[in-house]
């Protein structure tokens, strides 16, 4: 353990020189919650992993369980009713299911922090954004509450924040939606982290705001070098700024991939449906591809595949047996480096 | 739906012809007596027709007074000034007996279908009032067969009549807020981001529900959505709002090929598009700032401020919405309706 | 609608049949349940409120049949048992199971029939109070503007008052207090708590988009009201008077032993403290029980409200 107490120490290393693999890593992770009407088996053995400098997108809708994988690494899961049954997770190859309340609190924030969707609930609503920012630097580093005005000012001109001078003491209320997700990410960028979660980022924000906001966070993790996993359910803005793709679907990943070989060839019937069924600004289609059913109940996954139901695809064995996330493979056997399935038919949706 | 092609218009006749729509929220300061100070310009002089059988999308960011068009048309909110004609008849000025007359003719489907369903009545009752506040629809007898007929239209199983809302999911519920919609077979559907709420998969289905009812029943759509990839699907005119006035419309091809004002071109840039090949060399327009404030909107033009041609001529004078001059008496898709001073086509959609 | 078949053959395809919706098999096998349904199914689970419900079932009982649970009578005292008390006397539900108080009256006969009067009280100006204080607050809060104004100004005026004391003065100005003077003098200070619990649940739920769905279908005003308001605004309503009730009981026997409620010959609970305290060192028992069945009623009420309020707004848990 002498390589992490080396890096709490020392101010972050850069690219983690100290520690070979991924960032983060994720491994077999399950997350369920207890309710009225039983278990709900949100989180059902994901795995991934992110890289200092990559991003990493999540896709998935709304029950696929990628915002509460999420919140598993941050720490930040209510349990109960949630409980996290198995599963690691690994950052810089230390496990952090396995560490005391105190020595998360001392990674979360600082090494990795979290954006989520809504800005304006995200900020105290009585505390201006200078103090808020400020706080981060007065608790961490132990600054003086001089010092850490000026490093919150610094902090929003970092965000393009104009007139940051004259705004440090303003209210959350008092800026638009675009500017306090623009706050969020300066509260997440003060540790200057390895890793930022964002969660929805730009969802609730409008399209003009939204690619002001996206250029903004893929720039600044190129100047940190920080690993980005980016939640959301927009595949528009995933092909924007995505390196690596992982597609969720009822608490499972069921395909991942290098961005460009997703949208050219997916290998999941589902990342399939998904592409086909988004109306595309560059196109007038005549009717769009609908995958038919229901996002599944979480109480119920179906048996064998959870996306079988609605599978164009779907055999028997589709119903029986879970299919295990496998590489993927050229029709020549050949490797496809990142490519991963989980679909009993994945050649055929791949080659076919 | 005989009865709806009877009263098929000449082409070329507007169904609902709008003029110089304007909303303005009082502000008002002093608890006892209200004295007004200033007013919320939502809309400000929107002008637009919408013709037999075609869809007419309105687009436009948060803000941008959208919603409230939709509330006006439907006569949920009072207009401060202007005119809706419905085939030649003022219904702005109506109420009573005359008003509940016009609304079987025109109606809604509201955009959060979690919230626009009464959770203490069933799905039959909510689809079935139509018929309890228009008796002369459907017999009294008659009515839970429409009703059920209703459900088998919308795509749902006519067996869950006596279920809640809260026993659907979010694709369902917005199916019956469609059938409610149609249950008094109206000739205007008023959809107010009707899939922005729903996941992706669910979104396609609906809009292609929507698509089909109105092959069907020779409906007329007003599709409001900030969603342009969706609304260019939809649409077979589309109006571009920007602070409560209406900034350029057009067919969709004008509007998304051959864009001439400064902020649909904007717009339309920054919608991101579900192709990672695309993101090197698409050309995008970031937009400085916000969007002002509609109770203190800018003199002139009101996109001046985030305008990247803005010239002196754009603060005194407010562009009309007009086909521009250069483009008078020119057979080209850009000679459509815009409100800029110095419109110029820009393509900044790739075109396939 | 002549061609609703073909329609729905057409939109088939981007349905999910029964047979592959995924969530069939739970959706076939729940029946149809509303949100009140929902609420009771909580409701029933909960041991406060079967506790609860019992007790106060009881309560009803007793105070609507009092002569099931004793044969004394009690007024009728023989002051030779003057202040006897346990443990020399009798069995379970006898006359003299209890004691006796100062007159030789029975302390259980007293507790069983002065029971009708703090139920009727409570359930009185509840009901009373919500009828009142509901209609009020729906017409404040769905019409607004100048009708709000002048009822939310009484309320202010009204929440100014200190309740005890208001009730005080009103039945110091009867000379003969009843149980419905109490009732009057409670409910006639009570009901705008409920206006502004109401108010506040209405202006909410006039906002949701289901009210402006049935505004745009032509609805009228009073369908707007009963059909979609009230069912969705009432829950606090019911939580808040259920809770109310409890305190009214209380508020009833307060001002029986300031001696400003009821008094002798009715029987009340208050009434009996009240003569209780004075001889507390010579025979406590007199006190004691009525002291209890206050306390139990009250809380029984407490408790209900409470479970109600959990099973109605599942959020709180």
């Amino acid at each position: 353990m002498s390589i992490i107490d080396k890096t709490a120490a020392v101010p972050a290393p850069r690219g983690g020189s100290d520690h070979t693999g991924p960032l983060l890593e994720v491994k077999n992770l399950h997350v369920e919650f207890h309710t009225r009407d039983g278990v709900a088996k949100a989180v059902n053995g994901v795995n991934y992993s992110v890289d200092a400098g990559e991003t990493l997108a999540v896709l998935g809708e709304s029950g696929s369980g990628k915002s509460v994988t999420a919140q598993a690494i941050m720490g930040i899961l209510d349990m109960p009713p949630g409980k996290i049954p198995q599963g690691e997770i690994l950052f810089r190859g230390q496990d952090m299911l396995k560490m005391s309340e105190e020595e998360r609190r001392k990674i979360r924030g600082r090494k990795i922090a979290m954006i989520f969707q809504d800005a304006l609930s995200s900020l105290n609503p009585v505390l201006t954004v200078g103090y808020q920012l400020g706080e981060m630097f007065r608790v961490h580093h132990g600054m003086s509450k001089k010092d850490a005005t000026v490093k919150a000012v610094e902090l929003m001109d970092k965000v393009k924040i104009p007139a940051a001078k004259a705004r440090v003491s303003d209210y959350p209320h008092q800026f638009s939606g675009g500017m306090r997700q623009r706050i969020m990410i300066a509260m997440a960028l003060a540790l200057e982290p390895d890793l930022i979660i964002a969660d929805e980022p730009t969802t609730a924000l409008d399209v003009t705001v939204q690619a002001q906001v996206m250029d903004l966070l893929a720039e600044l993790q190129q100047e940190y070098n920080m690993g980005l996993i980016l939640i959301t359910h927009d595949l528009g803005v995933v092909a924007d700024v995505a390196d690596k793709i992982a597609v969720m679907y009822a608490g499972r990943i069921v395909e991942q991939a290098p961005v460009h070989e997703l949208y050219k060839r997916p290998a999941h019937p589902y990342t399939r449906g998904l592409l086909e069924s988004i109306p595309r600004l560059d196109q007038k289609g005549q009717e769009l591809y609908a995958i038919k059913g229901l996002p599944p109940n979480l109480l119920k996954v179906p048996t064998g595949c959870a996306f079988n139901p609605r599978c164009p695809k779907a055999d028997d064995i589709c119903r029986t047996e879970i299919p295990a996330l496998v590489p993927v493979t050229e029709q020549n056997g050949a490797d496809l480096p990142g490519r991963k399935s989980a679909c009993h038919f994945w050649k055929e949706t791949i080659h076919g | 739906m005989a009865d709806l092609s009877n009263n098929h218009e000449a082409p070329g006749e507007p169904i609902l012809q709008v003029r110089n729509l304007q909303k303005h929220f009082p502000l008002t300061q002093g608890i006892l007596f209200k004295k007004q100070v200033g007013a919320v310009k939502a809309v400000d002089g929107v002008s637009f027709d919408l013709y037999q059988g075609e869809t007419l999308g309105i687009v436009g960011e948060s803000g941008c007074g959208k919603s409230t068009v939709a509330k006006l048309l439907m006569n949920l909110e009072r207009a401060t000034a202007g005119e809706v004609f419905y085939k030649g008849q003022d219904i702005t000025k109506l109420s009573g007996r005359a008003l509940k007359a016009v609304r079987r003719n025109i109606q809604m489907v509201f955009q959060d279908p979690y919230t626009s369903l009464n959770p203490r009545m069933t799905v039959g009752d909510i689809i079935g009032e139509p018929f309890d506040i228009h008796p002369e629809v459907a017999p009294k007898g008659d009515r839970r067969r429409k009703v059920q007929e209703l459900l088998d239209v919308v795509g749902l199983n006519p067996e869950y009549i006596n279920r809640y809302p809260h026993q659907f999911s979010g694709g369902q519920r917005q199916r019956i807020g469609i059938a409610r919609g149609l249950a008094l077979n109206p000739e205007i559907i008023i959809c107010d981001e009707p899939v922005s709420a729903l996941d992706v998969s669910v979104q396609a289905q609906v809009i292609n529900l929507m698509g089909k009812l109105q092959d069907e029943f020779n409906l007329s759509y007003i599709f409001i959505a900030h969603d342009l990839s969706i609304v260019r699907h939809i649409s077979d005119r589309v109006g571009v709002m920007y602070l409560g006035k209406m900034a350029e419309i057009g067919t969709d091809e004008q509007i998304y090929e051959h864009p001439t004002h400064p902020y649909t071109q904007a717009l339309l840039s920054a919608v991101p598009v579900p192709d990672p090949e695309a993101r090197a060399h698409r050309e995008r327009i970031i937009l400085t700032g916000d969007v002002p404030s509609p109770a203190n909107p800018p003199s002139g033009c009101s996109f001046r401020t985030r305008c990247w041609k803005a010239q002196e001529k754009c603060s005194q004078e407010a562009p009309v919405l007009a086909v521009p001059q250069r483009f008078q008496g020119v057979d080209s898709p850009a000679a459509h309706f815009s409100a800029c001073h110095f419109a110029e086509e820009k393509q900044v959609v790739p075109v396939h | 609608m002549p061609d609703v078949t073909k329609t729905a053959a057409a939109v088939e395809d981007a349905v999910a049949p029964p047979s592959v919706d995924a969530s069939a098999p739970v959706a076939k096998a729940e029946k149809a349940r509303s949100l009140w349904g929902d609420a009771w199914v909580d409701l029933r689970r909960n041991p406060y409120f079967i506790v609860s419900s019992v007790l106060i079932a009881l309560l009803l009982l007793i105070s609507a049949w009092p002569t099931l649970f004793t044969s004394a009578s009690p007024s009728a005292g023989d002051l030779v048992h003057h202040f006897l008390s346990k443990p020399e006397l009798g069995s379970v539900g006898s006359p003299e199971w209890l004691g006796y108080d100062q007159q030789g009256r029975s302390v259980y006969a007293r507790l069983i029939h002065g029971t009708r009067a703090s139920v009727t009280v409570g359930i009185a100006v509840t009901a009373i109070v919500t009828i009142l204080g509901g209609v009020m607050g729906m017409i404040a809060g769905y019409f607004g503007g100048v009708i709000d104004a002048f009822i939310s100004r009484i309320t202010d005026i009204f929440f100014g008052i200190p309740f005890l004391l208001g009730a005080m003065v009103i039945l110091q100005s009867f000379t003969e207090r009843t149980v419905w003077v109490v009732v009057f003098a409670l409910a006639f200070l009570g009901w705008t708590q409920i206006t502004r619990v109401m108010r506040g649940a209405v202006i909410t739920v006039k906002q949701a988009d289901y009210v402006h769905a049935a505004k745009a279908l032509g609805a009228g005003t009073v369908r707007i009201l009963f059909r979609h308001i009230l069912p969705n605004a009432m829950a606090p309503v019911i939580v808040v008077a259920t809770i109310a009730l409890g305190g009214y009981i209380s508020a009833e026997a307060t001002l029986s032993f300031l001696g400003l409620g009821l008094a002798a010959p009715t029987v009340s609970w208050g009434v009996d403290i009240s003569a209780g305290v004075a001889q507390i060192r010579v025979a406590p028992h007199v006190l004691l029980w009525p002291s209890i069945m206050l306390s139990l009623t009250v809380l029984a009420f407490i408790m209900l409200g409470e479970a109600v309020r959990n099973a109605l707004d599942p959020k709180l848990r």
